[in-house]
């Protein structure tokens, strides 16, 4: 398998505060990857800088072979790198079709009756076309979320960066989230997740990554990582020698 | 695929038709309605022209400037520099002058587009002051004392009153015409959506592949050349020109912002209603000096913390109308 995302000593502060701190990993083509740790770790100003919305001080973020390190957010999305919001950043003055409509249209590059046909089917897919002609402002937080999975979608990703999309839903508005997830992942997609609820993260990845303080402290096969007493001292503060 | 996508709707249909024979009402002005009557309609034309631009580039694109004055006075000023130094027609110069409100956007873009908010606001006033400054210097026009435009270049409008008037009377109105209609085939399309995606959501847009520093650029040059385009039209209308009243943020910025922000900003329909309301209190209000002044502050301060999504808000969030089909809607097929 060859890497999608490669990153390299990936490098970024403000002030005294590190959020990546020599990072590096690889995601391969097809691949899901949760990424956990504790708040304030860095997980979500990775997804920034792997996104361009964060200009990366130094090292180096490799995207489908070609070096990306310096690209906009919108070209990197236009290569094939979309995302969701942990806080749902809705258009809220237009309808969840139109939400959809201008993934599809700007990201994907569809025009016409493509990318109408394209919004649809990624809104039968995540389970709003019932609410297509809803404006996004009115939407629910579940709705909200799934928004934003129908966004990233829409503009027809490489590679799916998921920022913490299960964090206040119920067990079972969790449980068809994650159906959703899979069926993405299972149409060869690859997801890196950032997420707490860690059994929804274990349904759905293959490998783990754990970070803390901007660093990366361990990596590897999901059941492994959650039992080695690294992490467990670290993100879920039990002490390992008690 | 099981649904299907329409824009228009039965009120939008409806709408459009009522415009249409609205349109050819207005069109007929000069068979039925009185001199002062027109030139009332043909001020209010050029301040609902202002007053849409001005929302494309504050309410879409989130540049909330109060310089538009600027390009206002520079494109009156063209109106008079090209017409009695070039020799140009009155119409050839007020085109002219929007092609080179265009040229001298950029560079100001670039300058002011390095600001935020509040800081890119008052950076905009700024610009509009250097105006007003430097044309107050040029003594070929008038210098800080203005001019007038001569009688030879207001002829070539056409030979007699009557006639004259009639004809900037359909510019004004051709201009309105022209600026909505762009505005909103702009709108539709697809880089519309872009821009209305910025409106709602500038990290979740620049996130979806949009560049919105271009876009940006792109209304305010587009915006700032039609602004000017409007301003000679202003000053036609006038035949006379001084820096004060060419570059005042009162009249062709405060008045606007006004409009927009009763109306309802970030929508189409907005400064329409918005204008209408706007005349409409000024005609009760014109004798009243300034007082009329303070109730407008005041009518706009209760708009602004009751409804500040303007009047037209209120009524779209009431009804759920759209009178431009600007919006998508899914219907399931049976």
């Amino acid at each position: 398998m060859t890497a999608l995302l490669s990153i390299s000593g990936l490098q970024k502060s403000f002030g005294a505060v590190v959020v990546a701190d020599a990072t590096s990993f690889d995601v391969s083509e097809g691949e899901a990857v949760g990424i956990i740790g504790p708040n304030g770790a860095g997980k979500t100003s990775l997804f920034n800088l792997i996104t361009g919305t964060l200009k990366a001080d130094g090292g180096r973020i490799g995207f489908g072979g070609a070096d990306v390190t310096t690209n906009s957010a919108a070209a990197r999305c236009k290569a094939g790198i979309a995302r969701s919001f942990q806080i749902p950043q809705p258009f809220g003055g237009m309808t969840v079709f139109e939400n959809a409509l201008v993934g599809a249209t700007q990201g994907a590059g569809l025009s016409g009756h493509e990318a109408e046909a394209h919004a649809l089917s990624v809104l039968e897919e995540t389970g709003l076309l019932a609410k297509a002609n809803a404006r996004a402002g009115t939407l629910t937080l579940l709705e909200r979320k799934r928004l934003e999975l129908t966004r990233a979608l829409s503009a027809k990703p490489k590679l799916l960066l998921l920022d913490e999309i299960a964090g206040g839903l119920t067990d079972a508005e969790c449980h068809s989230l994650i159906d959703t997830i899979r069926g993405i992942h299972a149409r060869g997609t690859t997801i890196i997740w950032i997420e707490h609820v860690v059994h929804a993260l274990l349904a759905v990845v293959e490998r783990l990554i754990v970070i803390d303080f901007g660093k990366k402290i361990a990596e590897g096969e999901p059941k492994a990582i959650m039992e080695s007493a690294e992490v467990k001292e670290i993100y879920l503060g039990v002490d390992p020698d008690a | 695929m099981s649904a299907v996508v329409t824009r228009s709707t039965p009120a939008s249909r409806v709408a459009m038709v009522l415009g249409l024979v609205a349109l050819v009402v207005l069109a007929a002005a000069p068979w039925w309605a009185g001199r002062a009557d027109m030139r009332l309609m043909g001020e209010i034309y050029l301040y609902l022209s202002l007053a849409c631009l001005w929302n494309l580039m504050a309410g879409y694109a989130g540049l909330v400037s109060v310089g538009q004055q600027a390009y206002v006075g520079f494109g009156g000023y063209m109106l008079f520099a090209l017409t009695v130094f070039a020799g140009l027609n009155p119409v050839v110069a007020i085109l002219a002058g929007g092609l080179l409100a265009a040229a001298l956007s950029v560079p100001i873009a670039t300058l002011i587009f390095r600001l935020k908010g509040a800081y890119f606001a008052i950076g905009t006033w700024v610009v509009a002051e250097v105006f007003r400054l430097s044309f107050a210097q040029i003594q070929a026009l008038g210098g800080g004392s203005g001019s007038s435009l001569p009688v030879a270049v207001v002829k070539e409008l056409g030979a007699k009153k009557a006639a004259r008037e009639a004809n900037a009377y359909w510019l004004a109105l051709g201009a309105a015409v022209v600026v909505l209609a762009s505005v909103y085939l702009f709108l539709r399309s697809r880089r519309g959506l872009a821009l209305t995606a910025i409106r709602d959501s500038e990290t979740a847009a620049s996130g979806l592949g949009i560049d919105i520093w271009r876009t940006k650029l792109e209304v305010y040059v587009v915006t700032s050349a039609f602004t000017a385009i409007i301003g000679g039209l202003i000053f036609l209308q006038k035949l006379r020109i001084s820096p004060d009243a060419a570059f005042s943020v009162n009249d062709w910025t405060a008045f606007v912002i006004f409009i927009v922000v009763i109306g309802g900003i970030g929508t189409l329909e907005g400064p329409i209603i918005g204008t209408l309301l706007f005349f409409a209190l000024r005609e009760v209000l014109a004798d009243f000096g300034t007082i009329y002044l303070m109730v407008l502050g005041l009518v706009a301060i209760v708009v602004m913390l009751k409804a500040p999504k303007g009047v037209w808000g209120l009524i779209r969030e009431r009804y759920d109308l759209e009178l431009f089909p600007l919006s998508y809607r899914v219907k399931g097929k049976e």
